[in-house]
């Protein structure tokens, strides 16, 4: 398995993603803050995991399905309720341009 | 009345001596009095729980008794704010999660939603947006947390029960350090559904209770299978009572090597050398045994967790609720600015971090790679049950820290859940009950019992056993 | 160069919903029409605390899609979140699967009659089976509505069932990706998985294609097209951007990886987004939702694959003697092939009954606007007593076009009930048409004589006139019949 690589956090980039704005002051402390515990996360390293499984689920479980049957639904107005923005049935945000 | 225990106040309910409402009034009085120094709460609603009292029927296995509830979990037609800017004002239940149905068919009234670390992202209740809980021992320290606000009014008796959410310890923590009784139960006994996911794979619903007893009426109301939660478990569910008062003669108890470490504060290591003295009085038989990969645990746990929630938090944005940035000039602005004023520093962090460990190029080497880590510390743990019944440590390291003083640090403020994070990476049930005092100044200390998965009953027994036996329990804040 | 000169590599990405009653991960209702944020909870709405669930039907449908396009099924299949930011995606991660799908490999059969109508005579791979990487199960997302000023969002659509069916890039022309779509279609409708129509966006499709110069070349730059609503559609964009990157490759412009909208009114695509607007979706297991076994669920579908539209086609031929372009146009439609079926089965002339279903059943059915399953106005059997009239000399083929079937549409009432009310049946009754031919005899000589002296066409005006004496009740096999018997 790769190694990480070394230090190479890219707050700028990560923080996009997250769809979160930081300001430089935040970019700085935020992003020595992860280094640090990056560092600290790349001890994994140091253990040999070939050949163990990944633990994805805490339950060893299979096969937990529904059947397809209709629930009632909870209604436009609780659908609408906590909306900071909406017209009578719809959910209004500002211009989405594709 | 607010200090009574849940099984106390039941007998005085059924026996006519107190009647629902008056119980109520007298939690409400006690909130209204009290919290003004602890701000366990960020909110109550007394009209609906007064409301639930005069319907209640005290024969149900819970009838009539107010719980708090953590506020992280759905209870509908409250307002839900997981101590967030996000959701603070902003948000109502549509919802009940499977644990309030489950209360309320119990009897029991939802009372109050408890403060806690932001999204339960914390170990001290600092990181709540809405104002930090004070420990009810000494009011310039912390409460530990997440659940830091439930454990506090247990303690200073401004509720008689609360439930809380654990993901890294965040039930066992605060309980030790605000002096009651913590107790997670196996991932999959206690249906999820409802409460905000902190880390899906590792969150799991518990009762903060003042006695052993306590936990274990609130557990019988709480487990079993939910159909809405696919990782709940379809297994019976005991009656957890008929545990308690049981003879743990001839019981083994593991004393992990790798958790009697330096840097466990000197007074928590003495009263936890006590408390395997007195189970040791009472029959049981220590036993060391060693969880190979106990340091790897903190590192692993961060990367699983942030990952998950990185992804779990992504639905707070704005568009169908919670806090929206002001005049946004696009959609692009419109999240970035939602979610920059809506979060707070740790929960950001936190974003950061699992958005990094899952980002294209590092998913192998970071969320991989700790998931292979979890089948190891879970291994830990199934080979050490092989010799031992249950596993004793301390819940926490120190006693609790003034409010601030580890703030600057997150790394150093991780830490301080070593000995509580391996047990939800294995999925397995722990408890945390008082065993002690500090000297000066007086403050909680908690002793940590682990069973393997569905083995609740047998941290029932054990941490019955040695709270019948020992004073700590009866101690309470001033 | 011209165009001809470069190969052209397709891959259809398709989403087909799944006829199920409730949504994929919740009991929601799924449908059209419904007042907007109708069909909605906690689930799909991306509630806080909400969790998903695995609806069985989904699953087991699109394992049966699996079986009825040759897939294997790895033996673990699992959920994963695909996480972006997007607002009619409520929880701003989108549960699919990733590395473990239901189905892989497999392959959708072109059948002819599924390509273009004017390049059927001229199919470059004939009985060609296009391969595929993979079939998953997914979710959809609300539906935004763009206004000048805001957009907004419904979220009923959120949750519905998708299957997604990854082609290989193993398509060359528009032309098989318009027979792919069709060919997808009509198995997926067979196997009552999806409605799959483009039109009504039950079935989406994106077209990945490069063009490069040589086999031995790799694969040129990926252009990705969206926004395509029907076969008709892809296989005009897939026109236009052969001709496009062509011109611009001959130009000596290279083409970079983007996506492109294509506007069908315009017939032209425009870039959406370049490359470096790609995404980094940080896939991982979702932790709500647990692993399937596939191998049982494959067994308990295998007892549901239906018979293909190929397979029955080979029955059609050879059980009822239709052509093979008949037999292929009868089984491209399930209720078309069922109602054939029905009409075919115990007929004295089948082949008779296919081109009564092809021509005046769907012709009538097409000026009314009705689908065949829908109409209830000639039932199988009633189309099949029409046919054995007119096979066994009651009534002539005219008649039953003319006067019979057009009451049957419009009434209801069987072939025979119209006959005897309009009094149509043919007279056969050789002493009372005798006397007719007689008659016309001797009133038409010359023609008689025509007749008789070698020229047998003629009779053919003879037989009209004994069609008028009789009140065009005569049959005029019999008729003419008589009359060359009389003028031997």
């Amino acid at each position: 398995m790769a190694a990480a690589p070394e230090s190479d956090l890219d707050i700028r980039y990560v923080a996009d993603l997250a769809r979160i704005t930081l300001t430089d002051e935040e970019a700085d402390t935020l992003g020595g803050q992860l280094e640090k515990i990056i560092s600290y996360v790349k001890q994994l390293e140091a253990l040999d995991v070939s050949g163990i499984e990944p633990t994805a689920h805490a339950t060893p479980l299979f096969d937990i399905v529904r059947e397809d049957t209709v629930k009632p639904s909870i209604g436009v107005d609780a659908t609408l309720a906590n909306a900071p923005q909406k017209t009578t049935d719809q959910f209004l945000v500002t211009k989405v341009v594709e | 009345m607010s200090s009574l225990t849940l099984a106390d106040a039941q007998e005085q309910l059924r026996s006519g001596s107190l009647t629902p409402r008056a119980l109520t009034e007298s939690i409400i009085a006690a909130i209204e009095a009290g919290d003004g120094k602890i701000r366990g709460y960020n909110s109550f609603d007394a009209e609906a729980a007064l409301a639930a009292a005069d319907t209640a029927d005290v024969s149900l296995p819970l009838g009539g008794l107010p719980i708090a509830i953590k506020d992280i979990i759905n209870v509908k037609g409250e307002a839900l704010t997981c101590s967030s800017k996000i959701l603070e004002g902003t948000f109502t239940s549509p919802y009940d999660a499977t644990v309030i149905a489950k209360l309320r068919a119990a009897g029991a009234i939802p009372l109050g939603r408890t403060n806690m670390d932001e999204f339960a992202m914390g170990s001290s209740t600092e990181n709540s947006a809405l104002g930090t809980t004070k420990n009810p021992w000494d009011t310039s320290r912390i409460p530990g947390g997440s659940s830091g606000g439930s454990a506090a009014v247990v303690s200073a008796d401004l509720a008689l029960a609360a439930l809380g959410t654990d993901t890294g310890g965040s039930i066992r923590q605060p309980a030790a350090l605000c002096g009651c009784v913590g107790l997670k139960p196996t991932y999959g006994r206690v249906s999820r559904y409802g409460a905000v996911a902190f880390a899906s794979s590792l969150d799991q619903i518990g009762p903060m209770t003042k006695t052993v007893r306590d936990s274990a009426m609130l557990l019988n109301a709480i487990s079993g299978h939910d159909a809405m939660d696919s990782t709940s478990l379809d297994e019976a569910v005991p009656d957890f009572t008929a545990a308690l008062g049981k003879e743990i003669k001839g019981m083994k108890i593991g004393l992990p090597k790798e958790y009697f470490i330096d840097g466990i504060d000197p007074e928590v290591r003495a009263a936890t050398e006590a408390a395997v003295k007195q189970l040791e009085s009472l029959g049981a038989e220590p036993v060391e045994i060693s969880l190979p990969h106990t340091e790897y645990a903190t590192a692993t746990y961060y990367v699983i967790a942030t990952a998950e929630a990185s992804s779990n938090l992504a639905r707070f944005e704005g568009v169908r609720y919670g806090h929206r940035a002001d005049a946004p000039k696009d959609l692009s602005d419109h999240y970035m600015r939602t979610r920059a004023e809506g979060f707070g520093a740790e929960v950001k962090r936190r974003i950061l971090l699992g958005t990094y460990v899952l980002s294209s190029g590092y998913y192998d080497a970071y969320y991989i790679r700790a998931q292979k880590v979890r089948t190891l510390i879970r291994q830990d743990f199934s080979e050490a049950f092989q010799k031992v019944d249950a596993i004793l440590s301390p819940t926490s390291p120190v006693p609790a820290f003034g409010i601030g003083e580890r703030c600057d640090d997150p790394l150093q403020m991780y830490l301080a859940d070593i000995f509580t994070i391996a047990t939800n990476l294995a999925g397995i049930c722990g408890i945390s009950v008082p065993c002690g005092f500090t000297k000066e100044p007086k403050l909680p200390i908690g002793l940590q019992i682990l069973a393997p998965s569905m083995q609740e009953e047998r941290l029932i027994s054990i941490a019955d056993a040695y709270e019948q036996s020992t004073p700590w329990h009866k101690e309470r804040p001033c | 160069m011209p165009a001809s000169d470069y190969i052209v590599t397709i891959g259809l990405e398709v989403h087909a919903q799944l006829t199920t009653q409730s949504k994929m991960y919740c009991g929601c209702k799924v449908g059209y029409g419904a007042p907007p944020n109708s069909q909605t909870c906690p689930v799909c709405l991306g509630m806080p605390g909400a969790m998903p669930t695995l609806n069985e039907a989904a699953i087991e449908k699109t394992v049966l899609t699996g079986l009825m396009l040759g897939c294997e099924n790895p033996e673990i299949s699992k959920w994963d979140r695909k996480n972006y930011f997007y607002p009619d995606m409520p929880k701003n991660y989108q549960l699919t699967q990733f590395d473990l799908p239901l189905c892989e490999h497999g392959s959708v059969p072109l059948y002819d009659h599924c390509y273009p109508k004017d390049v059927q005579k001229d199919i470059p791979r004939p009985g060609y089976a296009v391969k595929l990487t993979r079939i998953h199960l997914e979710e959809d997302v609300g539906k935004s509505t763009h206004h000048e000023k805001n957009t907004t969002i419904d979220f009923n659509r959120a949750g519905t069932p998708l299957m997604e069916i990854v082609s290989d890039p193993d398509i060359r022309t528009g032309e098989e990706a318009f027979a792919y779509l069709n060919s997808l279609r009509q198995i997926l409708i067979a196997g009552g998985v999806s409605d799959a129509d483009m039109e009504k966006g039950q079935m989406r499709c994106d077209v990945n294609i490069s063009l490069r110069k040589t086999e031995e070349e790799p694969l040129g730059a990926k252009i990705e097209l969206k926004n395509l609503n029907s076969p008709a559609a892809v296989r005009r964009a897939i026109h236009y951007e052969i001709d496009r990157q062509s011109t611009e490759l001959d130009a000596g412009t290279p083409q970079v990886q983007c996506t492109r909208r294509w506007d069908d009114d315009l017939g032209e695509s425009t870039v959406m987004r370049s490359k470096e607007d790609a995404h980094d979706y940080r896939y991982f297991p979702e932790p709500d939702l647990l692993p399937i076994r596939t191998a049982p669920i494959v067994e308990a579908m295998k007892k549901l694959v239906p018979e293909l539209p190929h397979e029955k086609s080979q029955r059609f031929v050879t059980d009822f003697g239709v052509t093979e372009y008949d037999a292929s146009v009868l089984s491209s439609d399930k209720h078309l092939a069922t109602y054939f079926e029905q009409a075919a089965t115990g007929a004295k002339n089948t082949k008779l009954v296919a081109n009564w279903v092809l021509n005046d059943l769907l012709s009538a059915l097409k000026e009314s606007f009705t689908e065949i399953q829908d109409s209830t106005q000639v039932p199988a059997e009633n189309l099949r007593a029409l046919v054995d009239l007119i096979e066994s000399g009651k009534i002539s083929g005219k008649q039953a076009k003319n006067d019979v079937f057009p009451a049957m549409l419009e009434t209801g009432k069987t072939a025979g009930d119209i006959v005897k009310e309009k009094g149509l049946e043919q007279v056969s009754d050789t002493g009372a048409l005798e006397a007719f031919c007689d008659q016309v005899i001797q009133e038409n000589e010359a023609i008689a004589a025509d007749v008789r002296s070698g020229n047998e066409k003629a009779a053919n005006a003879l037989v009209g006139r004994v069609m008028k004496l009789s009140k065009g009740q005569a049959n005029p096999k019999v008729v003419i019949g008589i009359l060359l018997e009389k003028l031997k």
